[in-house]
């Protein structure tokens, strides 16, 4: 029998080792799988490249894994925000290295790596400083910059529900960086506010095949799940 | 001097948004041009993180923190909206299935240059987004920003000084003083500010442009 689901945040990321490459899926806190990047900061790998759109926001999630000094590597689209004070810190500290992709790219990449594809052309970025000592051509008269795939060794994403097999299902924007990353990683671990039963999701809307899961857990709506009124963005 | 407000900048790019129009709207001043999208015109917003149809704001005590734009603030969703993921959202960006966006600069050149993610300031944090990807991507690139620097020079510079987003991207730029065309013959201005006379308007410029203004301006 097929049954992926695990029974806690802990047990889903035990086996992530120093040195890792991890995605971590989310846009600024949407889709970003909180619970189990408290569990990998509990489980203390270190030395990790981290891959997200973002460099953490506040002081948990990202920002909590990066404060404890847990990742040599950052790899992403847009790290300078209001509330990134704690990369903005070790980075000028010198003390996290940044590889800065355009977000498309940094998406196609991570699709790329997940469709088996070895590199691809890509016009986003041709001529500006991010395309620097990259291969480019020129294609029917258009110029492109050579990018390559994004791989990694674990995924950690945030889902809606899952089922047994892994099938995955998302939340409106929260779902961003979680489908790609799913497949680009050897082990995807989503964490679901609810597992439901085999067949209960509808196979036309599934949006992840469980083929791209390893491990689910289930991580009921958490207090910082629950919009509060009259908060800030 | 007088100079258009910025709500006048944002109903001036909205006139020029058509009917049916897939559009992305920047973070910051652009973001503004949805207030301001004619009530008879049916106009599909696309945000980056995987959202079109994207509706206003929600009333205060609706925000769901699952459903932000580009510059994650809270949003809605109109009828008939749609979620997908982040390589299908850049795939229409760069596939050219957007019919406009706009976005904020820091420099424009006369070739349609943009400069708009990087100061290259010694001590920034540099940060990209999805700048480059709409630069280059969508059918047409919309820059929105003030004509001048606080120091009184113009952002429409022959060379970008600041690290480029795109090369030959921009297709018209909407300031505060004028409305530009970026044309392969060169720059031409098609709006211009009340009590602006064009070639006080070619003075702040710096760089060659050409009258396009009709006889008379056209109110904003």
């Amino acid at each position: 029998m097929v049954n992926k689901i695990v029974s806690s945040s802990a047990a889903a990321v035990a086996d992530v080792h120093d040195g890792a490459t991890v995605m971590i899926g989310g846009f600024g806190t949407a889709g970003m799988p909180a619970e189990l990047i408290d569990a990998l900061i509990d489980q203390g790998a270190r030395d990790l490249t981290i891959v997200n759109n973002n460099a953490g926001n506040g002081d948990t999630g990202l920002a909590a894994l990066l404060k404890a000094r847990r990742v040599r590597k950052i790899v992403c689209s847009f790290p300078r925000q209001t509330d990134s004070h704690v990369f903005d810190a070790l980075y000028r500290a010198g003390e996290i290295e940044l590889e800065l992709v355009p977000q498309g790219n940094l998406a196609e990449r991570i699709r790329a790596a997940g469709a088996g594809i070895g590199a691809f052309f890509s016009p986003t970025g041709y001529g500006t400083e991010l395309a620097k000592g990259k291969e480019t051509r020129v294609i029917d008269g258009r110029p492109y910059v050579l990018e390559l795939p994004i791989y990694a060794d674990f995924a950690l994403i945030k889902a809606l529900r899952g089922d047994r097999w892994g099938n995955l299902v998302y939340r409106k924007t929260a779902r961003n960086f979680g489908p790609i990353m799913a497949s680009a990683a050897k082990c995807t671990v989503a964490q679901v506010r609810e597992v439901v039963n085999l067949g209960d999701l509808d196979p036309e809307s599934v949006i992840t095949p469980g083929i791209y899961v390893r491990r689910v857990v289930e991580i009921p709506a958490a207090a910082r799940d629950v919009p509060v009124p009259g908060a800030a963005a | 001097m007088k100079r258009f407000t910025r709500d006048e900048m944002a109903a001036r790019v909205a006139r020029d948004i058509e009917d049916g129009a897939y559009v992305n709207l920047g973070i910051g001043l652009p973001t503004m041009v949805a207030n301001h999208l004619p009530k008879d015109r049916e106009v599909i917003l696309h945000t980056e993180n995987g959202l079109l149809g994207m509706g206003p704001a929600p009333a205060p005590g609706a925000e769901d923190s699952d459903l932000i734009n580009a510059g994650k603030q809270p949003v809605t969703t109109l009828p008939g909206a749609s979620f997908f993921h982040h390589a299908d959202s850049f795939a229409m960006m760069r596939g050219g299935h957007l019919d406009c966006c706009v976005l904020g600069a820091f420099q424009v050149s006369a070739q349609g240059d943009l400069a708009n993610w990087h100061t290259g300031a010694k001590d920034a944090i540099p940060a990209v987004g999805g700048a480059m990807d709409l630069a280059i991507g969508a059918k047409s690139v919309y820059v929105m920003m003030e004509h001048l620097t606080k120091q009184g020079e113009s952002k429409i510079v022959a060379q970008c000084t600041y690290p480029v987003t795109g090369l030959r991207c921009v297709n018209r730029i909407y300031t505060d003083l004028a409305v530009i065309d970026v044309t392969p013959q060169g720059l031409v201005a098609i709006d211009i500010v009340p009590g602006l006379a064009f070639d006080e308007l070619a003075r702040l410029t710096g760089v060659p442009l050409a009258n396009g203004l009709a006889a008379a301006p056209t109110p904003a």
